[in-house]
């Protein structure tokens, strides 16, 4: 062996770190940064995921602008302003649920996971609202798609009225709110699914909150699934102006 | 990153953490961010929502995209900064962050590229 | 050639494999299929993509088989499609792309940093499951009549017009890419937080540089991949419309999203293998690495670049010629670091005191075959060129020079050299320098006639083919049946040395670097006590000096 060595204990008895700490780690520091650098390079491989959709995103709109315009003249923005303050005050009561676990308090804790559930919970009820809707339009892709909104605005009588200088597309244009509504779906589908991923596990979380597992010093579950509720957040905060909001003016 | 290390201590491990009662929670450098800094960020990305909104039915022509994609880098700036913690992480972190970001970048860059260079023609 | 060896093993009639030693440490199948211990998860890894290689490689064979005669006799040319596009799907996904970093990469990169496991165990068996998982998947859809769209599944082909088993395969693709993601996420963690006191980045092994850098590109990339499949999915059950020409789409925007994760998978495939071969050309050269730093930084440069040159796998697929301009100076540039790469090896073996042991006759293979098919490359990064040459078999031997000539070598060479730390035996080394011999004859024989059949304008992925390029073909068939019997023999022999093998000792070869300071195979905690570093990598000087102290001590 080289010059010096290290003893690696050997009984329990002699080990004087917590009992949540794992033994390939020397100390509860390389444990929590171990765990919180790997749950940041995750939320990278989310960014890249996400990457793509927003990549195609970027070039339809592009091509297709009249029709991405239109089309997105169909999602409401009452709804979708709400879900996004939704998920703003969601990550608010993350960040104060992970400050509580700090400070070891449970109870404040406990609530702020509650709340962040009902939050999220409230955020995919509008969500699938809004599905209802596309799919009773038919502007749900291959599901008999119709673009009778896009050539007739007429037709559409709800949102013609919001929006009266909205002409009637050619055809071809309209079938391209095809694309718009497909990426649409993916994102804010894929966007959805993180979503219920995570509700799941703070439901979890907030069991195992109840009987005090992050509130004795050890919040790294906390604070890294903080993290990745964060990072749903900013996806949304992205897709609600790409989405909602590309030109809500006449 | 190298690992702390008492070379006369030959008994116990590198670094161990010898107070069980020693509150080691922390973001990597020991910083817990106070709600005053959470209260603060969540009403400003609540007030830049209802901005964008509104700026959406103001018509600024191209700018519309541009204003509308600022305010988003925005708000998720100041998520990453302050509810995520980086502001106070170390190095490592922010450099994980950057790379995420310029790798993403890189995507949508080099991809565009080729798009917006076909109405070009052939030379 | 001369009959000095580096091979010092300890005394056959009273040594012993250490009665306690992480293969031996717990019994039972749960302690198997439930372990957090990094060495006993490589070598469920090992059996995996050995058993998923042996699927490949009969595909192979079966393509070869066709190809005998210019007819399409021997199968239908949908079911030669299902053949080479499943041949493509296995050994990219489920053999090549885990095959260095989930094996080798798993059993030895917490050792060479010193520490007693990788930062996330239970990642680490996750990401076997899921590529279990994903190879269970894989079977059934071989097993119910497999993809036929090539293992790039291009749109609208694989969305609109083939009616096989599309969204099985992709799914099965997904979470093979998971795993992958989670072995690098794994890499990047342990290498940056678990080193042992006085393990700084530049005393690091080039083996932990270089897997470094793949698992940066595995955790980058992939997720392209994920979203892309998940894309083709959404495409053809739900016709979203995003590659549909016909709603306004762009299938040119799937091979954007394709190759910009495949184009990096290649450097994940490759990138490991060249790990090894820093180790292995230092090791039987008795020579420190040539410009460390330079390797190192190379290493990374390789996993930067990667991401800028994905459309030079598109250059006649209809983007514009102004990028492809951009891509193919990009593509230049990225072969420069691999140079490096080679010269610096080429540097370490002048006049170092060179011993042609297996992994050694591995190395030198992929030294030679790496080269040339990177420099075939430059032909196709050349947009002129690629013109004619892609789409053709030109392509086709370029990617087997690097990937069989230089990963599959590299893979062997690692496996052989590491073999003793892992079973505790040497592997018996004349029939493997045998088999080295006929892999390496049998590799040239099949594949180099195949660039001269791209040439003269053999198309690829067609079962039938014009008359004249017959010969051509056959020799490259009779190189595949040697081919074959190179890569059946150190299953076998590989397999008897589990039980037959000569007793290895701690460090057969007097190698430098922690692994082979430690007993052959290792204890479950890899360390009695955790090292503290003092000398950098490959300082045969510090090794000579510790064998002194211990055989002075008696």
């Amino acid at each position: 062996m080289s010059d010096s060595t290290v003893t690696v204990h050997g009984a329990h008895a002699e080990h004087e770190h917590p009992p949540y700490q794992r033994h390939h780690f020397h100390s509860m520091e390389q444990q929590v940064d171990t765990t919180s650098f790997a749950m940041w390079l995750f939320l990278l491989t989310e960014i890249m995921f996400f990457g793509g959709l927003f990549t195609a995103y970027l070039i339809f709109r592009n091509w297709y602008y009249p029709a991405f315009v239109v089309a997105s003249h169909q999602l409401s923005i009452k709804e979708g302003t709400a879900n996004t303050a939704v998920l703003i005050v969601s990550s608010f009561t993350m960040a104060m649920g992970v400050w509580s676990a700090e400070m070891r308090r449970k109870g404040a804790l406990v609530l702020c996971l509650c709340l962040t559930f009902v939050l999220g919970l409230v955020f995919l009820g509008i969500k699938y609202d809004e599905y209802h809707e596309k799919w009773e339009k038919h502007h749900v892709p291959s599901f008999h798609y119709s673009t009778k909104s896009f050539t007739d605005p007429a037709s559409d009588p709800e949102i013609h009225k919001s929006y009266p200088d909205d002409k009637a597309l050619p055809l071809d244009m309209a079938r391209h709110t095809e694309v718009y509504f497909g990426l649409y779906f993916a994102m804010t589908g894929m966007h959805a699914l993180h979503m219920i991923i995570g509700i799941s596990i703070l439901a979890f979380m907030i069991f195992r909150a109840r009987a005090g597992a992050y509130t004795t010093g050890h919040v790294t579950f906390v604070n890294n699934f903080g993290l990745y509720w964060h990072f749903v957040d900013i996806v949304w905060i992205f897709l609600y102006p790409l989405l909602y909001l590309i030109s809500r003016h006449s | 990153m190298s690992t702390q290390h008492d070379p006369h201590d030959q008994h116990h491990g590198t670094g161990h953490d010898h107070d069980p009662n020693e509150q080691d929670v922390h973001d990597t450098l020991n910083h817990i961010v106070s709600p005053v800094v959470y209260i603060t960020v969540g009403t400003i990305l609540l007030v830049m929502t209802a901005v964008t909104a509104a700026v959406s039915f103001v018509d600024l022509g191209v700018f519309n995209a541009v204003v509308a994609l600022a305010i988003a880098c925005f708000k998720a700036s100041i998520v990453v900064l302050f509810f995520m913690h980086v502001k106070y992480s170390s190095k490592l972190t922010k450099l994980t962050v950057f790379s995420g970001l310029f790798t993403f970048g890189v995507l949508i860059m080099l991809t565009l590229s080729d798009y917006f260079t076909r109405a070009w023609g052939r030379w | 050639m001369s009959s000095s060896t580096i091979i010092r093993l300890p005394d056959q009639s009273t040594a012993r494999i250490p009665k306690v030693n992480f293969l031996t440490k717990e019994n039972g199948l749960l302690s198997w299929l439930l372990t957090g211990d990094h060495k006993r998860i490589a070598t469920l890894y090992l059996i995996s993509i050995t058993f998923f290689f042996a699927i490949g490689g009969m595909l192979a064979g079966l393509i070869r088989l066709e190809l005998l005669t210019p007819q399409s006799d021997l199968m239908a040319a949908d079911t030669y499609n299902k053949v080479f596009s499943m041949h493509g799907i296995i050994m990219v996904f489920l053999f090549l792309v885990p095959s260095v970093p989930a094996t080798l990469g798993n059993f030895l990169i917490p050792i060479m940093i010193g520490a007693k496991d990788l930062a996330l165990p239970k990642i680490n068996l996750l990401s076997w499951y899921l590529y279990i998982i994903a190879g269970g998947m894989m079977l059934y859809v071989m097993a119910s009549g497999g993809v036929d769209t090539g293992w790039t599944f291009t749109v609208p082909l694989s969305t609109h017009y083939v009616n096989t088993h599309v969204v099985s395969a992709g799914l099965a693709i997904f979470v093979a890419g998971f795993s992958s993601v989670f072995t690098g996420l794994n890499f990047i963690v342990t290498i940056h937080k678990m080193r042992a006191p006085g393990m700084t980045w530049f005393r690091l092994p080039l083996f932990v540089w270089s897997n470094y850098a793949a698992s940066i590109l595995m955790v980058l990339g992939t997720p392209v991949l994920a979203i892309t499949l998940v894309l083709i999915v959404l495409e053809r059950v739900m016709g979203i419309g995003v590659f549909d020409p016909a709603k306004g789409g762009d299938p040119i925007l799937f091979q954007h999203l394709f190759w910009f994760y495949s184009h990096p998978a290649v450097y994940i495939m490759i990138l490991p293998g060249m790990a090894v071969i820093s180790e292995v050309v230092s090791t039987f050269a008795r020579k420190r690495v040539f410009g460390y730093t330079a390797v190192a930084f190379s290493s990374v440069a390789i996993a930067v670049f990667a991401f800028f040159v994905w459309e030079h796998h598109m250059f006649i697929m209809g983007v514009s010629n102004y990028s492809t301009l951009v891509f193919s100076l990009l593509t230049m540039l990225v072969a420069v670091p691999s140079a490096i790469k080679i010269f610096n090896w080429s540097f370490t073996l002048y006049k170092g005191s060179i011993t042609f042991e297996t992994p050694m006759l591995y190395a030198f293979g992929f030294m030679g075959l790496f080269t040339i098919g990177g420099l075939t490359g430059v032909f196709l990064a050349a947009t002129g060129t690629d013109i004619h040459l892609t789409e053709t078999y030109f392509i086709v031997a370029h990617f087997h020079f690097v990937m069989v000539g230089g990963m599959l070598m590299a893979f062997l060479s690692g496996i052989h050299f590491w073999w003793p730390k892992w079973t505790g035996r040497m592997y018996p080394e004349k029939i493997s320098q045998l088999a080295a011999l006929v892999t390496f004859i049998g590799f040239n024989l099949t594949f180099f006639p195949q660039f001269i059949l791209g040439t003269l304008g053999m198309p690829r992925r067609y079962a039938a083919y014009p008359p004249e390029f017959q010969v051509l073909n056959v020799f490259s068939t009779a190189g595949a049946t040697v081919l074959g019997i190179g890569y059946l023999l150190p299953i076998l022999y590989l397999t008897w040395s589990l039980k037959y093998g000569e007793i290895a000792g701690d460090n057969p070869w007097q190698a430098t670097g922690l692994e082979w300071q430690i007993q052959s195979p290792p204890l479950t905690e890899n360390f009695v006590e955790i090292p503290i570093v003092d000398h950098d990598a490959y300082d045969y000087e510090w090794l000579e000096r510790k064998e002194k102290e211990v055989t002075s001590v008696g």
